[in-house]
């Protein structure tokens, strides 16, 4: 394992009297993307300035490449000159697309003929190299995030953060930015901590997923792991388990735990002790949505070694790719189909139907396990 | 009607003839307004930057001196200065009463709460996010705050301009600590107060005519090179 390129210990930050961040031990690997996420106010933005060695914390320590930072000291600048940050809002300054680009070099005092022979590059790269001398304020919006972006990264920073910076774009510009980015970052080894509220902008950059929750950490980890077995009802919420059942474990034996959500019983894989009361977390794009069998009218439960709900189909939602279908299984429970699969279907209002999961499928989040409040 | 086509035509003539009075007159108040500028942008534009960057007790109740200034009578600065500099005030031992000094004093107090009030302004309506943005590209302070000076470069020459006008057009401070004595103390407004109750309208028409001049060609200067950054 090498060392992390950056780590925080014991850190609190508070702002007069309010604690807005508490982070016991977090460390970020030399060359990973880390996408970072949570609501407004979950102090994503306060870690980032502490990781970006902007803001001193009120209580613990950074480590920058091993060396404890000294925020007071004038060392910090050299260190902070090592990193680079791009906004949501670009933040060009009122000058060329060149000059905005050079920026960067310009406060490290690197030589005029050397920045012209590091920015044309990356204008090139970017595809605003037409737009060089342009004054910036001219440019639209989607260019003008290239500019944001071509001007962190001609730094050859050896972390760069990205504070939201696709999502003040219209989504075409949005999408065909990402995915040249994602081309560039997978070109340089550089270390990048992503802030984003997108959930698919968190799958596809992060190497890990970082989600903050009222100052803390509610959860670390590969996406795909946060995406499947959330921590916490917040987390939950965060990554798109919409379906959020409370139950009370009856049974557990043999890595099968059974749950009573109300009417019915279903099995799931896991290990929780009977008496717990627990959420049932299931994804929408997990469950399969049938028409209800007549025989199996109520007698919801197992078949064939699947959970099946029946219920009633109460409100059916179209959306660009899919069609959601909420049911009134005696609780609320939102199913995703393909518009093939919703045609065949032929599923409307009051119709009965079923879903049904496999004990793999769905995950137990112990209630009282909340992150508690700061 | 006769009066005034008279005193133009005259004036005309003396502006044309370089009339040495009227000329070193003008020198000295271009000199005198210019210098009194200066100093104050020196002091001022670090001070409203600053006061704009950083928070700290009792900010707002500077920041309202600050702005009172803006509105302070030259007549009420003009009296504390005199004061001040008066034979037996406090200051009174530099002899400076009845000097340019005392002028570019009396100048400099009324310019320096309009041009730092006025940076004030435009460095705060900068978007804060641009502060962070900098430093994440590796500002140091120095070069953050001279990013931001460039950035409101246009207002800041609105603020030169305000300042430069207020102290060339400036006459009830500048007579009561200068004296008006030719030659040495008399500027563009003080002469052209003295020549018009002497009754010698052309000369005054003269004088003022090179005022509007030096504000127009100032004020047209500072335009020019503000125009040249706005984008379309």
């Amino acid at each position: 394992m090498n060392e992390p390129i950056l780590a925080v210990r014991d850190l609190v930050m508070r702002y007069g009297n309010e604690t807005v961040l508490e982070v016991d031990d977090f460390s970020i690997q030399r060359g990973e993307t880390i996408t970072l996420v949570g609501h407004n106010g979950s102090g994503k933005s306060t870690l980032m300035r502490i990781l970006g060695l902007l803001t001193p914390p009120t209580e613990g320590g950074v480590w920058f490449d091993g060396q404890p930072v000294d925020f007071r000291s004038r060392r910090t600048l050299a260190l902070r000159r090592r990193m680079a940050g791009v906004h949501q809002d670009p933040l060009l300054c009122r000058m060329s697309v060149f000059n905005n680009v050079a920026l960067g070099l310009r406060f490290r005092g690197v030589s005029g003929r050397e920045i012209g022979k590091r920015v044309d590059p990356w204008l090139d790269r970017f595809h605003i190299a037409h737009l060089r001398d342009r004054p910036a304020r001219v440019i639209s919006g989607g260019e003008a995030q290239r500019t944001s972006l071509a001007r962190a990264l001609v730094l050859d920073p050896d972390v760069l953060f990205l504070d939201e910076p696709f999502s003040a774009l219209d989504p075409p510009t949005r999408e065909e930015l990402l995915a040249e980015f994602q081309e560039i970052l997978g070109e340089t080894s550089v270390t990048t901590i992503f802030t984003t509220h997108d959930r698919n902008e968190a799958l596809v950059m992060g190497d890990r997923m970082l989600v903050l929750e009222a100052g803390r950490i509610a959860q670390l980890g590969e996406p795909d792991e946060i995406y499947r077995r959330p921590a916490s009802e917040a987390v939950a919420r965060f990554v798109g388990v919409e379906n959020r059942i409370p139950g009370t474990v009856v049974d557990f034996s043999d890595n099968r735990v059974r749950v009573d959500i109300g009417e019915v019983e279903v099995e799931v894989r896991g290990s929780v002790a009977p008496g717990q009361s627990v959420l049932l977390c299931l994804r929408p794009e997990d469950l399969m949505l049938a028409a209800a069998e007549p025989v199996a009218s109520n007698a919801t439960g197992q078949m064939g070694g699947q959970n099946v709900l029946v219920g009633t189909v109460v409100r059916i939602l179209p959306s660009d790719s899919s069609i959601r279908v909420v049911l009134d299984c005696g609780v609320p429970v939102v199913a995703l189909v393909t518009r093939a699969a919703y045609r065949k279907l032929k599923l409307e209002p009051g119709h009965r139907a079923q879903v049904s999961f496999s004990a793999t499928d769905a995950h137990l989040i112990p209630r009282g396990s909340e992150v508690p409040p700061l | 009607m006769e009066l005034i086509w008279d005193g133009l035509k005259h004036a005309l003539q003396l502006l044309f003839e370089g009339d040495p009075r009227v000329l070193g007159i003008a020198i000295r108040s271009l000199q005198l307004s210019g210098l009194a500028t200066v100093i104050s942008l020196l002091i001022a534009v670090p001070l409203g930057t600053t006061v704009a960057l950083t928070r700290f007790p009792g900010r707002n109740l500077l920041v309202s001196l600050i702005n009172t200034g803006l509105s302070l009578p030259p007549v009420v600065v003009g009296l504390f200065v005199s004061i001040t500099l008066w034979r037996s005030g406090p200051l009174g031992f530099l002899e400076l009463l009845y000097t340019p000094t005392a002028i570019v004093i009396a100048q400099f107090v009324i310019c320096l709460p309009v041009i730092t009030s006025l940076t004030l302004a435009a460095v705060q309506q900068i978007d804060p996010k641009l502060r962070q943005q900098l430093q994440s590209l590796g500002a140091s302070r120095p070069q953050m705050v001279g990013m931001l000076l460039w950035e409101a470069r246009l207002p800041m020459l609105a603020a030169v301009m305000a300042g430069f006008g207020a102290v060339i057009s400036e006459v009830g401070a500048v007579m009561m600590v200068g004296g008006n004595i030719l030659g040495y103390t008399r500027v563009l407004t003080t002469a052209t107060v003295l020549e018009t109750r002497k009754g010698q309208f052309d000369v005054a028409i003269a004088l003022s005519l090179i005022l509007l001049l030096i504000a127009f060609a100032v004020t047209w200067a500072l335009t020019a090179f503000q125009q040249r950054g706005v984008v379309r």
